[in-house]
């Protein structure tokens, strides 16, 4: 798709809602070097958002769509969670189903669309919360990646059931003490970006999202590198201010001081030896055309 | 209808011709073959342009999805792979379909009870998914063998629900599935379903249409929902998810789409009449007692309607085909003269007894038996002693039932 596809007949243009005339204008669909600077000048791909204020997920949503680098030919598969109450408003095609199966989804999904159409890109990208990705859906989590799916798994790490009213998760820290965790968390937090790793991800980054630049710069190599070689994965902290008892300014801070050197989402990454190569040729295509670009603004 | 219009007379990448899917069921030369239950699934899914198949192994199902693997290694198949269980089986069946795919699956007994949270999220999705369910036990202790119970737990899922007799019954009704199943009125899921072993690991002879003939491809566009496959214009859906919300205008939202789904299993009432030529098949119904049965309880019905006879009692039978939709109004009329109505019933609920009763007149008509579950044979001969019993007939002892 590109926006030719989304354009209005003039005769329906009035009495289109004002969101989708946007949305025509100067959505950033089949822009190449798309990215979070295109917020604040041109139609972001999500519109409104009904999150908490202040909520860090709200941020993080915001960056990975204007992020994506195909988002004229990209379907989001999501799950059951406050990312849900997101992916209404969201101007790719997305689908929720059920709570956890949400790589099963985008398992079949990428399959369909490479059945029908072999010669053009389709990417997948699933974005769920820890809930469905660690603990409920942690088989078809693992499954995916074990045979080689080519997409990209974003994990919302908000460390708790923040959507259920904050209740143990499998990704919340050791002693955290919550619903279901009267005593306090007594196992520590599962450590799935080195599972991804064995489990044959390509690519896997665990940080925050308190850097735009950061963020697309992750969002879209993990996008690219699933679409040419296998499954990539992100582990983003969105800190649930709410259950953490945080105030809707503070979440930003929060993101900042958990990245710190020392803390658990210091930033980490993994990228596989075919994933590397892949990014080096991606680099120097880059160099390439934007040496002829300057080349040819010369010669203007 | 223009883009599957379209394809037919032309061939595809194996050589077959898409043809008109009335023309090829109802026409064309039918080729005699000696084949099992299994088999015949396969060559079904050889003519079937389908997009996409996921396995799973469970018995009874296991070969026919393995058989499917091969027909994906020669090519009539998109995609094929084995999943991690029922429940990420039918979510990846899921995805595909949400994709624009033909989707094909089969499962069985305990793999049904674990996929069942798919189902009705298939049918509210509207995802026309063709679901084979050889039944089995389900219950513990573990059993492998024949029984029906898994149908009943389908029935209010929204799915379409068949229950196939015979071979033949299958190798016709899984090709009319997809027809029916894909109508844009109707494009709600199907459970195909028949007794594991009965059906899948005994040979018989079957009518095969011929092999250089296949269905048009699934037009995804024909959908009443979108695809999603980013080839229309994505928008906001709505201001705020009514999931979350608690006011009227979300549970008639909701109320009203539940309502839809029914809406569109009784749409497809007139295409599955098309199709499979009724909902039920009748003989004989002018006679007082009748057997009303489907799967293979209709098969030995038939035999003990035939041991009947014998002994100059005679007996009326009705073939249940189609579960949802229900034929309602074709049982109230098969069974309006009979005096006492017979369900033998290969599960130990009776699940097809009840439906029957809710349905008809003077229900205390119906005699929910016999039953046999778990496995068990049920030879022709406890049917007539149930039948002789109830008429105060002398019946005559029968060996190894203890009576």
């Amino acid at each position: 798709m590109s926006k030719e596809r989304i354009k209005i007949s003039p005769d329906l243009y009035d009495i289109m809602p004002s969101d989708y005339q946007d949305l025509v204008q100067s959505a950033t669909y089949g822009k190449e070097d798309r990215g979070w600077k295109d917020i604040g000048t041109s139609k972001e791909l999500i519109e409104q958002h009904s999150l908490c204020a202040g909520c860090p997920e709200s941020m993080a949503f915001r960056y990975i769509l204007a992020s994506l680098p195909n988002p004229e030919d990209t379907v989001m598969v999501g799950s059951t969670g406050c990312t849900s109450l997101v992916f209404p408003m969201v101007a790719v095609h997305n689908i929720h189903s059920l709570f956890g199966n949400q790589n099963a989804i985008a398992s079949g999904l990428k399959r369909a669309l490479s059945v029908r159409f072999p010669d053009r890109v389709k990417d997948v990208v699933v974005l769920a919360g820890d809930g469905a990705t660690v603990d409920i859906g942690l088989d078809m989590t693992l499954q995916a990646w074990f045979r080689q799916e080519k997409f990209t798994t974003i994990c919302f790490d908000n460390e708790l059931y923040a959507n259920t009213g904050g209740q143990e998760s499998g990704l919340m820290q050791k002693g955290f003490v919550a619903k279901m965790a009267p005593v306090g968390k007594l196992f520590d937090k599962v450590r799935l970006p080195e599972i991804a790793r064995e489990s044959g991800c390509h690519y896997v980054v665990n940080c925050t999202v308190s850097k735009p630049s950061l963020v697309e710069k992750v969002i879209r190599n993990s996008v690219l590198i699933a679409r040419e070689i296998g499954p990539t994965y992100i582990q983003l902290y969105t800190p649930c201010i709410l259950e953490i008892g945080k105030n809707s300014m503070e979440g930003l801070q929060e993101m900042r001081d958990s990245e710190k050197p020392t803390e658990r989402f210091a930033y980490k990454e993994y990228v596989s030896e075919p994933a590397k190569q892949f990014l080096a040729e991606l680099a120097a295509k880059d160099k390439e055309r934007k040496a002829a670009a300057k080349q040819l603004a010369g010669k203007a | 209808m223009a883009e599957t219009k379209s394809h037919i007379g032309t061939q595809n990448k194996k050589g077959q011709t898409y043809t008109d899917p009335w023309e090829m069921m109802h026409e064309a030369p039918r080729n005699p073959s000696f084949y099992t239950g299994s088999e015949v699934i396969k060559e079904a899914l050889r003519r079937a342009s389908c997009d996409v198949m996921i396995a799973y192994p469970i018995t009874p199902q296991s070969e026919a999805a393995a058989l499917i693997g091969e027909l994906f290694a020669e090519g009539y198949i998109g995609d094929y792979f084995r999943g991690e269980s029922e429940f990420a089986v039918m979510s990846q069946c899921a995805g595909a379909a949400f994709g624009g795919a033909r989707v094909f699956t089969t499962t069985a007994g305990p793999g049904t009870m674990r996929a069942m949270e798919n189902f009705p999220m298939w049918a509210g999705a509207r995802l026309p998914i063709q679901m084979i369910v050889t039944c089995r036990g389900i219950n513990s202790p573990l059993s492998i063998q024949p029984d029906t119970i898994e149908i009943s737990y389908l029935l209010n899922t929204g799915m379409l629900v068949w229950h196939a007799e015979t071979a033949q019954d299958f190798f016709d009704w899984i090709l009319k599935g997809f027809m029916v199943s894909e109508e844009p009125e109707v494009h709600l899921p199907l459970a195909l379903c028949c007794d594991g072993f009965f059906v899948t690991h005994t040979k018989d002879v079957v009518n095969l249409t011929p092999a250089d003939m296949c269905l048009p491809p699934y037009d995804p566009y024909r959908s009443p929902v979108p695809c999603m496959d980013m080839e229309c214009p994505p928008v906001r859906m709505m201001r705020d998810p009514f999931i979350m919300k608690s006011n009227y205008i979300s549970y008639a939202t909701h109320a009203s789409w539940q309502q839809e789904i029914w809406a569109a299993i009784e749409r497809s009432r007139k295409h599955t009449i098309k199709w499979i030529n009724g909902l039920v098949d009748t003989e004989n119904t002018d006679a007082e007692v009748v057997i009303v049965a489907s799967g293979t309880a209709v098969s030995q019905g038939r035999e003990a309607i035939r041991l009947l006879e014998d002994e100059g009692v005679r007996c009326g039978l009705v073939k249940v085909k189609s579960l949802r939709p229900w034929p309602g109004e074709e049982i109230r009329e098969a069974t309006k003269n009979a005096k006492h109505i017979f369900v033998p019933e290969f599960n130990v609920t009776g699940w097809l007894a009840k439906e029957i009763k809710a349905t008809i007149p003077n229900s205390d008509r119906v005699h929910a038996g016999p039953h046999v579950c778990g496995g068990m044979t049920m030879p022709p001969e406890i049917i007539v002693s149930e039948i002789k019993t109830a008429l105060g007939l002398r019946s005559e002892s029968l060996a190894g039932r203890g009576s």
